[in-house]
């Protein structure tokens, strides 16, 4: 029973299993397309770039990822990434090792607010959190007086945004790897970790299990503000301001990198990795709509990119009613 | 001992329906009177007429919203919808062919906006009824893709134009307060009655309020769901045509931004549960009215534009948390 | 376990309930639905707490105020419901909770996995323990749940109708664990219907009637109809005359017959039913818990696919797939649980009534209310429906007016076929009787009834026929006039294979 194909398959589960395998073959795929079609795709520049940028996405992905594992949902990330931004620009004359605990303790605090309103108050998660959303950003237009909070650019605050390691990697993507890292340690080596995934599967029967369900659920709602906080640090590490308006709709971007990761929203189960490689997809096409772009073959303007991400989100939706079919029932 | 009380229609039922809605207007009069005390200018029809036309929009999308949390699902697409609605209207209008038959190209462009929007809702109807995907999912490829949609139609451009008989919509006065209010107002009164007299209706709250007993009693459940969405989305594009004229111009960018959040709001705080099964009707508009005017107050009073968004989840929280107390109790 | 008293929101659950497990001993609760076992081991095991009585637990009083507490305390239970989680892998399932772990406090997956396929091995199960516990059979997931509760060391293991989704060779195996387990000194609490399975492998029983301990024994005296008897309370004067129902048979049914299905199989419970209801006859369904009765209904209403069978009505085969074709069809179906698959909580009385009946009663989309009351306002008379009024919200009504105001939607739907599942299920003596004459004048006007009753009563004086199922199979048809209780019990009890067709 577990011979045969025994090779591919162990191969699989670290990575995410069977369907999951599918997101990181799609972006092998365009990433060997990109390669072959234009010429700077592969060049340090873009990569880095390209990873700088999308480690705020990635982040935020993950946190939501473990939230919708418990078959939750978080809807204040995208305000909440744009308060860090604003408290990280404030105090970006304090210099890094200042400014980014605060921007992640501010998402932390957040966080804190959901999961006391949704494990403490008992409301629904959607609700609690699109309350979180419109205090968060609320917050951050006060905090920032409506406009956008220059860093201090004589700290070393930008140094975290702007500079890499070898020319090609960014630090935020080094640190957001190393978030990934620990997000999918705890997810599959720990108790708790599990109990993320039980909860999501069957609350009731997680709790007749014995297991500590209240806990993994602060957890989630915790780690996935600290994330979002986090990566207000980046954006405005890398952008040179807090930007109180920036973010909107982030939320559903990660939720879109979530499932196309093959994450489904009823949770239970699912896989970070996947969950980094849909983000990554995300912005993939993006980056290759930019290129095709550039060419000059077609004139793709920006708009026409939100329209292919839906699209593509219709698709991989279309994918996983049709996989989820033979597969749930016994 | 059953005969008697049959006879009075309605009136024991809405209890508690009536003390939600009691509480909720009690909470706007006292609103009103705090504002008529303390913010000037408050009572002439100037200040009326702007809160109306602010509302009128919010109000008209909240409508649709609430039957869609009333069937159990929830629609983020109405922003989207609004702004492609928004920018096909001014398409058509400013077309050569509009502007040789203004007759005609008025009409059609009020139409095929509508139609369009219509589409929309079939779309996430049809996700939603036959392939069982989640309503937040469904609507969020609209979300993601309607406004780009608008965007490629109108070249990113933002289109501005003078149609006086298009405008009229947005700004028009009928006994002095706003055309959109009076639709609003109008809306508001037919969606109830919908509910209330409409083997619709009655379907729709039966499948929320326990989708398997209605399926049992013979209710067209998938028939039901794509119809719902399909009301709320033509309403959002009707409040898309409406913001156009308003403001003269079609911005893809900006028409409809954060209206889900709005309308949800207003629905919830209005008595909507997100379970499904309840249409409060006239509580949505009510809390449309409540949370525009608290925006008002505090605006009007020197309070920071950003503290308005804390106040708004503040009353969300509240009212979802009233709700639930009623419901275990 | 003494003296237990429990009540949910003013409905008492139990009353004086007492239970006594010795240790290395197995022991058996029997009972019918809602006679409170299931209420009794929560207390026990931390999901509910007491309302007064005590437990005693090895000697000392305990009182659990979770499932952690009380798994802590010795005592593993596997629930009736599944209680895993179907998205996670079979390892996860067995140790999600206790899981081993390195040196470094992560989890060890690969001790995890051995010690599955070890607690796997005992019940000779070889399987892909990576896949999500979803994908596999019923029975393999409940075997799972057994070996989960199993490996955990409890001093008291309780099990829930363990057996209700396992073929014969699994329950062999599972009896084998249950025996290994005994030898090593573990109590075990076994809930069960299949009363067979008491007599092979417990040593003791307790039976529970309407929230109360009516009666313990060993097993070695007592036989099944004793038990049987103990569990429907025949021998209690107020049932005996509370006993008495208002169906009864008048003449002999002379209809034409309506409903027609021949060799049902569908899911895994309905296996292999026929039978056949004329017009103006009562055909009961009887059986015990899990023989597929209400599987039955479900198939000829159109909720769930047939795998094997055919379908006719007045004589023409016809696809039922849905309930509209079903309700087309002319036939009504009364769920057996009112609160999941009946009312509309938020919806009034006059709505709830109406439901099946909307199309019939509008005009151009709009409901003629009028209409509308003026037939509520009759079934309210006529079924003696008590509600302050007809806009009362359906889930302030007591259970039993619920009951009637469900009834009344599907008879004002004039149906040819009513398909009753326990209709008169938590409600009180007084609407129950109502409620059957309700259903008796219907039968004179010509109307067919599958009547599906856990209380023999109703059957025997009611029904015209009683068609008699086991585990998932139609095995007899008793005739009226001429069926007497001892006859009944003695048909469903039977082991499957004797007593003919």
């Amino acid at each position: 029973m577990t011979g045969g194909g025994l090779d591919l398959r162990r191969f699989a589960r670290p990575l995410g299993g069977g369907v999951h395998l599918t997101v990181w073959v799609v972006l092998a795929l365009l990433v060997l397309f990109g390669t072959l079609r234009y010429e700077n795709f592969a060049s340090a520049y873009n990569v880095s770039s390209f990873l700088g940028y999308n480690a705020m996405f990635v982040l935020i992905s993950v946190g939501m990822c473990l939230v919708i594992m418990t078959g939750g949902i978080d809807l204040s990330v995208g305000s909440v990434v744009a308060l860090g931004s604003v408290v990280a620009a404030l105090l970006s004359p304090q210099g890094l090792a200042v400014a980014l605990p605060a921007g992640v303790a501010t998402g932390l605090a957040v966080g804190a607010v959901n999961a006391a309103l949704i494990v403490g108050l008992g409301l629904p998660p959607f609700m609690a959190t699109l309350a979180a959303m419109l205090a968060a950003k609320g917050l951050a237009l006060i905090l920032a007086d409506s406009g956008t909070v220059p860093v201090d650019w004589a700290s070393d605050f930008t140094g975290l945004g702007m500079n890499t390691v070898a020319g090609l990697l960014p630090w935020t993507i080094l640190i957001a790897a190393a978030v990934v890292l620990v997000a999918w340690a705890v997810l599959e080596r720990t108790s708790m970790g599990r109990t993320i995934l039980a909860v999501g599967g069957n609350a009731e029967a997680a709790h007749l299990m014995g297991l500590k369900t209240a806990r993994a659920l602060v957890f989630v709602y915790v780690f996935s503000g600290a994330c979002a906080g986090l990566a207000g640090v980046f954006l405005a590490s890398g952008y040179g301001a807090g930007q109180p308006l920036e973010g909107a709709g982030w939320e559903l971007a990660a939720i879109a990198a979530v499932v196309v990761g093959g994450t489904l929203l009823t949770g239970g189960m699912g896989s970070v990795p996947a969950t980094v490689a849909g983000a990554l997809l995300f912005g993939l096409v993006f980056n290759l709509l930019n290129f095709e772009n550039g060419r000059g073959t077609i004139s793709l303007s920006a708009n026409w990119q939100s329209v292919i991400r839906g699209a593509f989100l219709l698709v991989v939706i279309l994918l996983q009613v049709r996989l989820a079919r033979p597969g749930g029932r016994a | 001992m059953t005969a008697a009380g049959l006879s009075a229609p309605g009136a024991p039922r809405r209890r508690r329906a009536d003390r939600r809605l009691l509480g909720l207007a009690a909470a706007l009069a006292a609103l009103l009177v705090l504002n008529v005390a303390v913010t000037p200018n408050f009572l002439n029809l100037q200040t009326l007429a702007v809160n109306a036309s602010q509302v009128a929009t919010i109000a008209i999308v909240a409508l649709g919203m609430t039957l869609v949390i009333a069937s159990g699902g929830i629609d983020l697409s109405v922003g989207a919808v609004m702004a492609v609605a928004g920018a096909l209207a001014p398409l058509i209008f400013l077309s050569p062919w509009g502007v040789a038959n203004p007759g005609p190209g008025l009409a059609a462009s009020v139409a095929v906006p509508l139609l369009v929007a219509a589409a929309c809702g079939v779309f996430n109807g049809a996700l939603v009824a036959f392939l069982g995907v989640q309503p937040i999912i469904a609507t969020l490829i609209l979300f993601i893709s309607g406004r780009g949609i608008a965007q490629v139609l109108t070249n990113g451009n933002l289109q501005t134009f003078t149609n006086p008989d298009f405008t009229w919509l947005g700004t028009g006065r009928v006994l002095g307060l706003p055309v959109q209010g009076w639709i609003a107002l109008a809306l508001t009164l037919v969606i109830a009655l919908v509910v209330r007299r409409t083997i619709y209706g009655r379907q729709l709250l039966a499948m929320g309020g326990n989708a398997r007993a209605a399926a049992l009693a013979g209710v067209p459940v998938a028939r039901v769901t794509i119809a719902t969405y399909t009301l709320a989305a033509t309403l959002a594009g009707l409040a898309g045509l409406i913001v156009v004229a308003q403001n003269s111009a079609s911005d893809a960018a900006r028409i409809g931004q954060l209206m889900e959040l709005d309308a949800i709001a207003a629905a919830v705080v209005g008595g909507a549960a997100l379970t499904g099964g309840r249409a409060p009707v006239l509580g949505t508009l009510l809390g449309a009215v409540f949370i525009q005017l608290v925006g008002y107050t505090l605006i009007a009073n020197g309070v920071p534009d950003e503290a308005t968004l804390i106040v708004t989840a503040g009353i969300i929280v509240a009212a979802v948390r009233l709700q639930d107390g009623r419901r275990r109790g | 376990m003494t003296g237990i008293d429990k009540a949910f929101g003013g409905v008492p659950a139990l009353r004086g309930a007492s239970l006594r497990v010795l240790p290395g001993e197995v022991h058996a609760i029997v009972g019918q639905n809602g006679a409170g076992k299931s209420t009794l081991i929560k207390i026990l095991t931390g999901v509910h707490r007491r309302d007064a009585g005590t437990v005693l637990w090895q000697g000392g009083s305990i009182e659990p105020k979770s499932p952690r507490e009380a798994q802590a305390a010795g005592i593993a239970t596997i629930y009736q419901e599944l209680t895993l989680v179907p998205q996670r892998s079979v390892t996860e399932n067995i140790v999600l909770g206790y899981e081993p772990r390195t040196r470094l406090g992560l989890i060890d997956w690969r001790a995890a996995e051995a010690r599955t396929r070890a607690v796997l091995a005992r019940f000779g199960i070889d399987i892909d323990i990576r896949r999500p516990l979803g994908r596999y059979p019923t029975a393999i997931q409940q075997l799972v749940a057994i070996g989960r509760a199993a490996s955990m060391e409890a001093k008291l293991l309780i099990m829930d109708e363990p057996t209700s989704s396992l073929d014969e060779r699994e329950v062999e195996v599972l009896f084998g664990v249950i025996r290994a387990l005994r030898a090593e000194g573990t109590a075990i609490l076994y809930v069960s219907h299949f009363l067979d399975e008491l007599f092979e492998v417990c040593d003791g029983v307790t039976i529970m009637r309407d929230g109360r301990t009516v009666g313990e024994s060993r097993i070695a005296a007592t036989t099944r109809l004793d038990l049987i008897a103990a569990m429907l309370g025949r021998d209690a004067d107020e049932i005996r005359a509370a006993g008495r129902t208002e169906l009864s048979v008048g003449r002999a049914a002379t209809g034409a017959v309506f409903l027609d299905a021949a060799n049902l199989s569908a899911g895994g419970r309905l296996r292999d039913v026929s039978l056949q209801v004329r017009a103006g006859e009562i055909v009961g369904l009887a059986g015990l818990l899990g023989s597929g009765r209400t599987e039955a209904a479900r198939a000829i209403f159109g909720l769930d696919r047939l795998s094997g069978g055919t379908i006719a009505v007045d004589g023409t085969p016809r696809r039922i797939d849905t309930p509209r074709a079903a309700i087309a069809a002319g036939m009504a179906f009364l769920t057996e649980d009112r609160k999941v698959e009946g009312i509309v909580p938020d919806l009034s009385v006059r709505e709830n009534l109406t439901l099946a009946l909307l199309p019939r009663l509008t005009r151009m989309g709009v409901v003629d209310e009028g209409r509308e009351r003026r037939i509520v306002e009759g079934f309210i008379r006529s079924l003696g429906i008590k509600a302050a009024d007809m806009d009362q919200p359906i889930r302030e009504l007591s259970g039993g007016n619920q009951q009637k105001v469900l009834l009344g939607r599907w008879l004002a739907t004039e149906p040819r076929l009513l398909i009753l599942d326990e209709p008169t299920r938590g409600v009180d003596v007084g609407a129950k009787l109502e409620i059957q004459a309700i259903i008796a004048r219907h039968v004179e006007k010509g109307c067919a009834v599958l009547l599906i009753s856990s209380e023999f009563e109703e059957l025997i004086e009611g029904a015209h026929g009683i068609v008699v199922l086991q585990e998932g199979r139609s095995v007899r048809r008793l005739s009226n006039p001429g069926v007497t209780e001892p006859m009944l019990i003695a048909a469903i009890a039977a082991a499957p294979g004797a007593g003919g067709a």
